[in-house]
């Protein structure tokens, strides 16, 4: 039988989402809106990358970092919060249903953040008129995006004690990931032994792979198989760290 | 229903529960009744499943608490001290969240809240979000919560704390109402008057180990059911008597400013321990 425990903390996440559906929206805008203009507009304005407009070179990686942003931080504050201050998660860990669903259904959560707001975003840059080609794939590359950054905010979540500890998290990890992962450039132009390091990052393979798909070209098998790793290895991770929890 | 062998829980250098052993009857109300900072809240988290013993045994309903979680948690409700309701969800949907964790059918998740939320009388505020109820309607919610899936043991962790006396009383009354249809309760209290008021038995607990079990009435028959205090310079004395009338011969004897009265749990603790609950 199909184990469908984790829809019951999706349906409340989902529950939250409806009644606060605009500081949801307004909120999963704000920063890549910001980004867009930014860097789109303000900085990139008359340059062109690979033939194309920087608007178009820059988009895939902004909806990129969009989806790692709003899945990441919509289960990582919400969790951390539940853990230490509502006390909330104690509701979730004294139920008969696993960790593994527990996790799952964060994560899924987390996804539809993310996606949504990416969704928004790709609105905005086809209503600006940016040239992107768009798959099944592309698609497909978002959602493995915003499963590993949902299930990293799971981690996060579990193994911080703190909000310090959680701003920690991002300052160490988020960030750095937000301005290395060949969002606002093309990594290759980076000099050794960067270029190589911030290969390691997800994000970098997130951003290559819906670049090289907005472009019409074929995505890369290695970042496939690198994303496909990391959303193993981190959901892996989520579970156990919830399973691990001591209140 | 619920056993305890040598119970242990350290929290690095800190021994919060220490080779605690008790067993509580089904249909019983047994409190754990001590200071703040006793243990007691520990126990019900090892007994919760919410963290794990360093050393000894647990077990309710026959079931460990270590090696088979999921049969525990399917036997029990919770209402911690801490008032963890979804706060931006109504009474209902809070209920119809905790239904819906315990694998409740639809039919029988709404049959459930309307006679909860009857039972907590709080039909008319049944669709408001709970950030908008009293501190007494979120207490009782919470006990209307660990009701939710038809628990055989109840526990409830200082489940009047913080709450006027008029709603602490109205809280007792629906312990009393859920002790008539059966449940296990298992409570912990630092108010003397609620573990007198509503416990079968009482383990009084202090710095992670239980100093004295029984019945209410066993404990402070034990001390001597009549007390006298005696003013002296620095706070008062207390004498323990059998009876009244020896109480009473005694106070003849000296020469203090006295106060005869029965003796209650807060007595057996000062006895046991030479300090007040409440310091």
């Amino acid at each position: 039988m199909i184990n469908l425990d984790f829809y019951t903390i999706f349906w409340r996440e989902m529950l939250e989402i409806r009644k606060k559906l605009w500081r949801f929206i307004a909120s999963g805008l704000v920063m890549p809106a910001l980004y867009l203009i930014t860097f789109g507009w303000g900085l990139g304005r008359g340059m062109r990358v690979g033939g194309g407009t920087y608007l178009e070179f820059v988009l895939p990686g902004i909806i990129a970092l969009s989806a790692m942003n709003n899945s990441f931080s919509g289960v990582a504050v919400s969790l951390n919060i539940s853990k230490l201050y509502s006390k909330t998660i104690e509701e979730l860990l004294v139920s008969p249903i696993s960790p593994y669903s527990i996790a799952l259904g964060k994560v899924f959560a987390g996804c539809v953040r993310g996606l949504f707001s990416s969704m928004l975003l790709l609105l905005l840059g086809l209503i600006l008129n940016v040239q992107i080609h768009i798959t099944a794939m592309f698609f497909a590359i978002l959602i493995l995006t915003t499963f590993i950054f949902a299930s990293f905010g799971v981690i996060a979540a579990m193994v911080t004690k703190s909000h310090e500890d959680m701003t920690n998290f991002n300052s160490f990890f988020i960030l750095p990931m937000s301005f290395l992962s060949g969002t606002f450039f093309s990594p290759s132009g980076l000099p050794e032994p960067f270029s190589s390091l911030i290969m390691v990052y997800p994000l970098t393979h997130a951003s290559l792979s819906l670049r090289a798909i907005s472009q019409g070209q074929p995505v890369s098998a290695v970042s496939l198989l690198i994303l496909c790793l990391y959303a193993l290895a981190f959901f892996y991770l989520a579970v156990r760290a919830i399973k691990n929890l001591e209140i | 229903m619920i056993q305890l062998n040598e119970l242990t829980k350290r929290f690095a250098d800190i021994v919060a529960v220490d080779r605690v052993s008790l067993e509580v009857k089904a249909s019983e109300v047994f409190g754990l009744l001590g200071p703040n900072g006793a243990g007691k809240t520990t126990t019900i988290r090892v007994l919760t499943t919410l963290c794990k013993p360093t050393s000894g045994t647990a077990f309710v309903g026959g079931h460990n608490v270590l090696s088979e979680p999921i049969a525990v948690k399917n036997l029990i409700g919770i209402a911690p001290q801490a008032i963890n309701l979804e706060s931006d969800l109504t009474v209902r949907e809070n209920l119809e969240f905790h239904g819906r964790l315990h694998r409740m059918t639809r039919a029988d998740r709404d049959k459930r809240i309307k006679e909860l939320i009857e039972f907590i009388g709080l039909v008319e505020k049944q669709n408001s979000p709970v950030e908008h109820l009293s501190g007494g309607m979120k207490r009782r919610l919470l006990i209307a919560r660990a009701l939710m899936h038809r628990p055989k043991v109840l526990f409830l962790d200082e489940p009047t704390v913080g709450l006027d006396p008029q709603v602490r009383r109205k809280t007792w009354e629906m312990i009393r109402e859920l002790k008539t249809k059966g449940i296990t309760i298992f409570l912990t209290t630092h108010y003397i008057e609620e573990a007198e008021n509503l416990c079968d038995r009482v383990g009084i607990m202090r710095k992670g180990r239980i100093i004295a079990l029984g019945s209410p009435m066993a404990l402070k028959k034990n001390i001597g059911e009549t007390i006298i205090e005696c003013r002296e310079d620095n706070g008062y004395g207390y004498k323990f008597f059998k009876t009244r009338d020896e109480a009473i011969r005694y106070a003849e004897g000296i020469d203090c400013d006295v106060i005869i009265r029965e003796s209650n749990l807060e007595d057996v603790f000062i006895k046991l321990t030479g300090e007040r609950i409440s310091d």
